[in-house]
């Protein structure tokens, strides 16, 4: 099966990575997720970036030689408005990132279009488990209750005129291959209606975080390299991106299987890259702003170096602005 | 009788024009180009940095020599003809030639030609100067609307783009290679030197290869199996293929001593 999945990720991607890193913009959250640090619930420092800081953070990228960078924050009407997010992507737009995506709270399609004038080019949006049961039992407070409005995200982003849209199911909440079930239905959906968007999965599988929860289905490194290799199959020229979530020996066999699109030395709460305050990335205590603990610490520099390594080409630029 | 390509007046020696997506590293690509004694190498404007600013994590063009190589930017990435102009224009004021290897595909996963938009943004850009190579579907009656409207070749798929299946378009390549009145390069799809060679014996003038090289696991010699391959394609169209039956023939007839 990895035999396989490697040579239909050569075929369609060939030996390039594409590279990119998040920015998190803000951990105000008015959602109560049992698995995520940034639950309403957790008593943490709450941090959102003014514009300007935001700029700051994604020069230092930008200087890393980033120039694919996802804008990633909680959802909150408020402290996350929609002019609030319209304004970090202008502030990006102007810096001339040429590659400026979104993972943040599900919005109307009139809000996506006006994100997508600003000039962001893709939405990442994981519907976290696609059992409706645990989906309820997981989401007790706050408008991600709404499992149907969360599952139609990607369809409004498309509509919207999104280039890319990214799901994913967050591993570890229900059964995987369950999940995987169900996000190969849904992508396939997808697919099938928005043929001139390009979709990619993702496979983030849960980390320790505040909260202290518990994963009540784990998914093995095994696991997870089954499924790569299963997605790489079922869906040759779909996109699949990795975090850091996961340890760097691991994402290094994934990198060979079927992984197109990885981040490198993260931060994953906001400021983590400029802001002297931010708390460097430790195993997780009760109060770490983080969403999720890193568990690949290395920095891009050394995660692209051992990419060559390995036989693989990490590509940075790989869109132009003038194409949004 | 020459046998230098000649696409918008200009003589190339080889009929190999090589694209530099998915090799391992730009050294190998580099490499691998000076195997392939390719003259014209195509690039993804998307990739390279159009900002005039020399950007050293989109330096792709840096391993092209522009001296030896004609570079041809390609739009990939464009999904309509507007996009793609304005990707054209923003890389001729980046100073790359106003060649142009016409590629617009909507489709993320086939990554299969649209035809009207094609036209259209050939229409455009040969009204503004530039020498348009199209990539199309193996469809004649467009090939002679792109003809008509001034492109300097058309470029038919074989198969989809990094599928490797040969030229599976046969027979409608065989009717645009038969009203052509501009060199026609079979494009995407060639996974082995053999369909290479096959595109050329057909009459193709050329061909353009990129997956079957980059992805291999020696992409240097693999180049070289190209280059070689396509000059003994050319080589074979101009001596004239023997034709086939269905009966044997002995190669060395008895007829002559009855």
């Amino acid at each position: 099966m990895g035999r396989q999945a490697q040579a239909a990720t050569f075929r369609h991607f060939g030996r390039a990575m594409r590279m990119f890193a998040p920015v998190y913009l803000s951990n105000e959250c008015v959602n109560g997720c049992l698995y995520c640090g940034f639950s309403h619930k957790n008593a943490i420092p709450r941090i959102t970036l003014a514009p300007d800081v935001v700029e700051k953070e994604a020069r230092h990228l930008l200087a890393e030689g980033f120039r694919n960078i996802l804008l990633v924050a909680g959802e909150h009407p408020q402290k996350t408005s929609i002019d609030y997010l319209e304004k970090c992507v202008k502030q990006l737009r102007q810096l001339d990132v040429p590659s400026i995506n979104l993972e943040i709270g599900p919005q109307s399609t009139e809000n996506y279009r006006r994100l997508t004038a600003a000039g962001a080019e893709g939405l990442v949006i994981y519907q976290e488990t696609y059992d409706r049961e645990t989906y309820r039992r997981l989401h007790p407070i706050g408008p991600k209750q709404d499992y149907e409005w969360r599952l139609q995200t990607p369809h409004r982003a498309a509509e919207a005129g999104f280039r890319r849209v990214g799901i994913g199911a967050l591993l570890g909440l229900h059964d995987w291959r369950q999940e995987a079930l169900a996000m190969a239905a849904h992508l396939d959906e997808l697919q099938r209606k928005w043929w001139q968007t390009l979709f990619t999965v993702s496979i983030p599988r849960l980390r320790p975080a505040a909260g202290r929860f518990t994963p009540p289905s784990p998914v093995s490194d095994r696991d997870l390299i089954q499924l790569v290799c299963a997605l790489r199959l079922a869906f040759p020229q779909a996109g699949i991106v990795l975090s850091t979530r996961e340890p760097a020996p691991l994402r290094d066999i994934l990198a060979q299987i079927g992984v197109t699109m990885m981040s490198a030395g993260s931060h994953t709460d906001p400021g983590g890259y400029t802001q002297p305050a931010a708390t460097p990335t430790i195993e997780p205590e009760d109060h770490s702003p983080e969403q999720f603990a890193v568990a690949d610490n290395r920095s891009a520099r050394e995660v692209t170096a051992r990419l060559r390594q390995l036989g693989y080409d990490p590509v940075w630029k790989d869109w132009d602005a003038c194409l949004n | 009788m020459s046998s230098d390509l000649i696409i918008a007046g200009r003589a190339f020696h080889s009929r190999l024009l090589v694209g530099t997506g998915k090799f391992s590293s730009n050294e190998v690509m580099r490499a691998a180009l000076e195997a392939s004694g390719t003259e014209l190498v195509t690039v993804a404007l998307r990739r390279a940095d159009l900002s005039g600013k020399n950007d050293p994590f989109a330096n792709i063009l840096d391993f092209i020599d522009a001296k030896r190589y004609l570079v041809l930017p390609n739009t990939s990435g464009a999904m309509n003809a507007e996009e793609a102009v304005r990707l054209c224009r923003l890389a001729t004021a980046a100073g790359l030639p106003k060649w142009i290897k016409l590629e617009i595909h909507p489709d993320p996963r086939y990554l299969l030609p649209d035809p009207v938009e094609t036209l259209k943004a050939a229409e455009m850009l040969v009204k503004e100067g530039y020498t348009v190579l199209p990539y199309i579907n193996a469809d004649p009656v467009l090939a002679l609307r792109l003809q008509d409207a001034g492109c300097a070749t058309v470029m038919p798929l074989g198969s989809p783009i990094g599928t490797n299946r040969g030229i599976e378009t046969r027979a409608q390549i065989e009717i645009i290679i038969e009203q052509a009145r501009v060199p026609v390069v079979v494009d995407a799809g060639l996974g082995a030197p053999s369909q290479a060679a096959e595109a050329l014996e057909m009459g193709a003038d050329a061909v353009l290869v990129n997956t079957a090289i980059a992805v291999a696991p020696d992409p240097i010699r693999m180049a070289m199996a190209f280059r070689q391959a396509v000059e003994a394609g050319f080589l074979a169209r101009e001596v004239g293929l023997a034709g086939t039956r269905k009966t044997a023939e002995a190669t060395s007839p008895l007829s002559g001593f009855v």
